[in-house]
């Protein structure tokens, strides 16, 4: 937002370009860092096994942070992602007697119905996304369990070949995961949805009133959101080889959130970020792989998250003013 | 209750005041009819075995949902509840070992505390309510796996008269049920007939405004979440003295069950206006809700979650109706 500095009456502070530069560059620098001191300290990072268990971790985190970061692009929050997860994976239990095509059509079209859900919640009836999607985080993880009580393992080639098959040497759900990418990095920056979509962010009302479909393009994207959590529930179902609602997908929405955040996207909306999104995703799996690898516990990587997150919404607070 | 006296000054028409009276006391309508009929359909629901049980279960979520009420009515949400609650249930285990009022002062302290920070960040930097107590969330949640041996140990609590706190009781009724009316009662007159009540109603309804009315927005909000942080320390303190344990896993998701009761007992989310009575009926709704789902015997607490869903779905979408209708009128 060069545009916007030159026309502040005052020049900025030091701190405040400071604080800029870390929002927009901080989730760079902050991998970049990790991966040098994981080269340097860290042994049998740099082999291949050990980046493909880091890419392979971190795709279905990416796949739900694009379409959280669209959401929060309008200004909204989707926290019903690990629950529609949960939900997806077990429609794959449920309709995989009919094959593994009509399974995941099933997955996926039910996150699309609960995204839809979400979405009209909204923009028709108002409601704050947090509370719309609240409701749904809770009532769709109920449902899931309801469907599928408990872990359930099945033996269905085709799924399982999608979880643990590599085409050139990359596994097929980081494929999955880096075509999604680009998609959405291309609806964003090329599609007339996606500037709309900002444009509802950025201001509700001037969009309204230029004749923008505000109410559609917010249905839009909470079913997009749905559908993108729903692939990634499918791929993550597939990798485990069962079926397993009741955890499958736990505090995903606080991954997802704290890689959108952490990769510049700003919680008022108005603008989207996709690669500085994947670039959080993979911070959040580098971090907790490092202290891991270090034989430092869980407990530290959600403290750190933690300090993660507030800095980041820090940085972006700095540059809003 | 700022916005019913706006509103209603400025045109006191009947439809208009039908709506007010759903939205203020339709939690508790909702609990009289769920009451009735549960106790029609099932012999053994309306006994006041049940009703003890139902108070007793209830009482953890009404202790957090009380300070939840404040939070919520000055503009803001505390998402790190649930987390603060299984925290403090494990500090109390812990310190049970060194007496009764270690048991109870070092969760309170703790959770106290945090509760403060969370709400001078929110207070001082303007950051977003739920973002700052989600990573409250993430790191209360990370602080009692540290504590807890990353989940391995469950500390006994080795104090008897700490265990009393959780378990002794009289007629029927559980010590906590006794401590959520007292704070029942004290919360209601802090909100109701004080400046600070006031106050977080002002802030709630139009910072600014509250501002420039001389009201100490900053403190008051930063109060607001200590409050919150110290009654749902209290909670876990408590809920760790019934089970005689600090449990690791409970109470993650129960800032849901809270906000959800909150909300379902005509508290808006958009801040401003609402009350204790409303929350009250909204967390004994979601307690007979359970209660009847037991009663059923087939369903699973699975089900639960699917009707506390479609339930606060519901109640929002009914508010907005309200609201919409008083503003057309």
């Amino acid at each position: 937002m060069a545009e916007t500095a030159a026309t502040l009456p005052k020049p900025l502070g030091g701190r405040t370009r400071a604080l800029a530069w870390l929002q927009r560059y901080g989730v760079y620098a902050s991998v970049l860092a990790l991966l040098l001191f994981n080269v340097a300290f860290t042994p049998h990072f740099l082999e291949v096994a050990n980046f493909r268990t880091q890419l392979i971790q971190v795709a279905p985190i990416v796949i739900v942070s694009l379409g959280m970061a669209l959401v929060i692009g309008t200004e909204g929050i989707d926290l019903s992602v690990g629950s529609v997860m949960a939900l997806s994976s077990a429609m794959v239990v449920l309709y995989l007697g009919y094959g593994a095509p009509v399974a995941i059509v099933a997955a996926l079209a039910a996150g699309a119905v609960v995204g839809a859900g979400g979405g009209a919640l909204v923009a028709y009836a108002g409601v704050q996304p947090i509370v719309a999607t609240l409701a749904l985080l809770v009532g769709i993880r109920g449902l899931a369990n309801v469907l599928v009580p408990q872990l359930t393992e099945f033996r269905n080639p085709t799924l399982i070949t999608l979880g643990s098959r590599s085409v050139l040497g990359l596994p097929l759900v980081v494929i999955v995961a880096a075509v999604l990418t680009a998609v959405v990095a291309f609806v964003v920056k090329r599609t007339i949805f996606g500037r709309q979509l900002v444009a509802v962010g950025g201001n509700r009302a001037a969009a309204k009133l230029s004749g923008l479909p505000v109410r559609r393009i917010l249905v839009a994207v909470y079913v997009l959101s749905g559908l993108l959590a729903a692939v990634a529930g499918v791929l993550a179902t597939a990798r485990l080889q069962a079926s397993d609602p009741t955890s499958l997908g736990l505090l995903m929405e606080l991954s997802a959130i704290t890689a959108v955040v952490v990769g510049g996207t700003p919680l008022t909306g108005g603008r989207v970020r996709v690669l500085g999104t994947v670039m959080g995703a993979l911070l959040i799996q580098l971090l907790q792989a490092t202290l891991i690898k270090h034989n430092l516990p869980q407990s530290w990587t959600q403290m750190v998250q933690a300090v993660i997150i507030l800095a980041a919404v820090y940085a972006a607070r700095g540059r809003k003013k | 209750m700022t916005a019913t006296v706006e509103t209603a000054a400025a045109s006191p028409a009947r439809g208009e005041r039908a709506s007010q009276i759903v939205q203020h006391h339709g939690a508790l309508m909702v609990l009289a009819a769920t009451v009735l009929i549960g106790g029609i359909a099932f012999d053994s629901f309306a006994t006041p075995q049940n009703a003890a049980n139902i108070a007793v279960s209830s009482s953890f979520v009404a202790i957090i949902a009380i300070g939840m009420t404040f939070v919520i009515i000055s503009g803001g949400i505390d998402l790190s509840v649930g987390s603060s609650f299984v925290l403090a249930g494990v500090l109390a285990a812990y310190g049970s070992r060194y007496g009764v009022l270690v048991a109870l002062l070092l969760p309170l302290a703790v959770c106290g505390t945090i509760g403060l920070v969370q709400g001078l960040i929110i207070a001082r930097t303007g950051m977003a309510p739920f973002i700052v107590t989600l990573a409250g969330l993430l790191g209360m949640r990370g602080l009692m796996l540290a504590v807890s041996g990353e989940g391995a140990n469950t500390y006994l609590v080795e104090d008897d008269a700490f265990a009393a706190l959780g378990q002794a009781s009289l007629f029927d009724l559980t010590v906590p049920v006794y401590i959520t009316l007292g704070l029942f009662a004290a919360g209601a007159v802090l909100l109701q007939r004080t400046g600070f009540g006031q106050s977080v109603y002002a802030i709630g309804g139009n910072e600014e405004a509250a501002a420039l009315m001389g009201v100490p927005v900053a403190r008051v909000k930063t109060l607001v979440y200590a409050v919150s942080g110290l009654l749902a320390g209290l909670a876990g303190a408590l809920n760790a003295a019934r089970l005689s344990s600090g449990v690791t896993i409970l109470g993650s998701g129960l800032e849901l069950d809270v906000i959800a009761a909150v909300v379902i007992g005509g508290t808006l989310l958009t801040g401003g206006a609402g009350g204790l009575t409303g929350t009250m009926a909204g967390v004994l709704l979601l307690g007979v809700i359970q209660s009847l789902i037991n009663q059923v015997g087939t369903l699973t607490s699975s089900f639960q979650q699917v009707v506390s869903g479609a339930f606060l779905a519901l109640v929002v979408v009914v508010q907005r109706v309200l609201h919409r209708a008083q503003r057309l009128s």
